[in-house]
C-alpha cells in the first residue's frame, strides 16, 4: 500500500500576504515528537524545533536538514559585517512574495520590519508587490533579489552595480546574493510541502 | 568524496581571490552548504533515493535552468552513477521540453488572483516515461512544477509521487535536493557575476 498524503484540519488560509503570525500544516506525515531519534533532534539544531511540524517533516532526512539550518543561520544571523541585518531579511521577503510563499514572507517581512524600524515600508512591499517604491537602496535590493529568483536567473552585472551605487561593498552584496538565493530553497520547501493557516496552533 | 567546495569550483572562485576572501567570512555558509551537497549527492546510505535518481534530478534541475557551466558537472556524476544512456538522453530531452520562464502560478482566491498567471504544465512524453521509469517520470513532473511554478503546489502532486513508489522520506530527500539546487544555481550565478566586476 503506498502512503497518503495528509488531510489538514478546517482552518483559514490566508488570501493575502501578511505580517501576521502563521502556522503550517503539513501534507506530508511529519515524525511524530516522541519517535524522533537522537539523531533527528540533533538535526533540529534548536530543541524547541520538536515542536515544529515542518522541521519535524525535514528531519526524515536530518543530514541534509541540519546542513541547511545550519546554512540558513550563518547567512541570516552572522553579525559580523556585510549587509545589516535587516536587509538581508528584506531580500528574504521579496524573494518570498515574488516566488509567492504566504508563509516564508509573512516571518522574514516581521523580521526586516524589527530590524529597520520601516514597517510600513515592508507593508507596502507585502501589498504592491516587488514593483513597490521602497527608496532606491531598498529598491536595489529588491530587484536583485527578483532577478535572482528567476528561472532561468535573470542576475546580471547591472544588478550588482545599482547595489553599489546605492553604497553597498562586495561583502554586503554577497550577503544579500546569499540570502536571497537561500530563499529560493526555502520557498520551495514551504510550499510543496504544507500550507499556512491563519488559525493558531490547536 | 568531493573534497573541493562545489560551489566554488562551479562559480570559478580561485584560493586568494576577493570572492574566497568575502566567503571565507561567512565560513559556516560554506561548509554547511558543501555540507548539504554532500548530504544530498554523497549520503552516507542512500535510503529511498538511489545515487542514481538523485543525480538525474539535478541535471533535470539545472537542465531546466539553462546553465550548461553547471550541467556537465551533474552530467559527469550522472554517468558515474551508472546510469545507461537512454536515461541520460531522456533527462537531457524532457529538460529541453520543458524550459520555460518562472515563477507564474496561481494563489487562494482573493485580492492576490490579479496576480494569478498561467505558463507550461510539462507533461512527460511516452518515450520519456519508458526511458526514466514510474519513478523518475512521475518527480520530473513535480520538479517541474517546483521550479516554475512553485505556488501552484498542492497535496495532489505528492500524491502521485506516493503512488509511484516514493516513500514520505524519499519525498523529503527528493523536495531538498531540487530546493538545494535551486539555491546553489543562483549562488554560484551571483558570485560569478560579482567576481567579474
Amino acid at each position: 500500500m503506498p502512503e497518503t498524503t495528509l488531510v489538514p484540519p478546517p482552518h483559514t488560509g490566508p488570501v493575502a500576504f501578511t505580517q501576521a503570525q502563521l502556522e503550517w500544516l503539513a501534507w506530508i506525515a511529519p515524525v511524530p515528537e516522541a519517535e524522533l531519534t537522537e539523531r533527528q533532534r540533533a538535526s533540529l539544531i534548536d530543541a524547541a524545533r520538536a515542536k515544529s511540524p515542518y522541521f519535524r517533516l525535514l528531519a526524515r532526512d536530518p543530514d541534509a536538514l541540519e546542513a541547511r539550518t545550519r546554512t540558513d543561520k550563518d547567512i541570516f544571523y552572522n553579525p559580523e559585517g556585510g549587509a545589516p541585518r535587516a536587509e538581508r531579511e528584506l531580500a528574504a521577503a521579496a524573494t518570498s512574495r515574488f516566488n509567492g510563499c504566504i508563509y516564508c514572507a509573512s516571518v522574514h517581512a516581521r523580521f526586516a520590519a524589527t530590524y529597520s524600524k520601516r514597517g510600513e515600508d515592508v507593508q507596502k512591499l507585502l501589498d504592491e508587490g516587488v514593483g513597490a517604491d521602497l527608496g532606491e537602496r531598498w529598491n536595489a535590493v529588491v530587484a536583485a533579489s527578483v532577478a535572482l529568483a528567476a528561472t532561468p536567473v535573470a542576475f546580471g552585472p547591472e544588478h550588482v552595480a545599482r547595489l553599489r551605487k546605492a553604497g553597498m561593498d562586495d561583502f554586503a552584496i554577497a550577503d544579500i546574493i546569499q540570502a536571497a538565493s537561500f530563499f529560493n530553497w526555502a520557498n520551495r520547501l514551504m510550499l510543496s510541502l504544507g500550507e499556512p493557516s491563519l488559525d493558531a496552533a490547536a | 568524496m568531493t573534497d573541493a567546495d562545489v560551489i566554488d569550483t562551479l562559480a570559478g572562485i580561485r584560493p586568494g581571490s576577493k570572492l574566497d576572501a568575502i566567503r571565507a567570512r561567512r565560513a559556516v555558509a560554506r561548509d554547511q552548504a558543501q555540507a548539504s551537497y554532500r548530504a544530498l549527492f554523497e549520503p552516507a546510505a542512500p535510503g529511498d533515493m538511489s545515487v542514481e535518481e538523485r543525480f538525474a534530478v539535478a541535471c533535470f534541475v539545472v537542465g531546466l535552468h539553462g546553465d550548461t557551466g553547471i550541467l556537465g558537472f551533474y552530467a559527469e556524476r550522472l554517468a558515474a552513477s551508472g546510469a545507461p544512456a537512454s536515461l541520460r538522453a531522456a533527462v537531457e530531452a524532457e529538460a529541453a521540453a520543458g524550459r520555460t520562464q518562472g515563477p507564474f502560478g496561481h494563489y487562494p482566491a482573493g485580492p492576490l488572483s490579479r496576480e494569478d498567471t498561467d505558463g507550461m504544465i510539462l507533461r512527460i512524453s511516452e518515450a520519456g516515461r519508458a526511458a526514466l521509469g514510474p519513478r523518475l517520470a512521475a518527480a520530473f513532473a513535480h520538479v517541474h512544477m517546483l521550479i516554475f511554478h512553485p505556488r501552484d503546489a498542492a497535496p495532489p502532486s505528492l500524491q502521485s509521487l506516493l503512488d509511484a513508489g516514493w516513500s514520505a522520506t524519499g519525498i523529503v530527500t527528493l523536495s531538498q535536493i531540487v530546493a538545494f539546487l535551486s539555491f546553489q544555481i543562483r549562488v554560484v550565478s551571483g558570485f560569478r557575476v560579482l567576481a567579474g566586476q
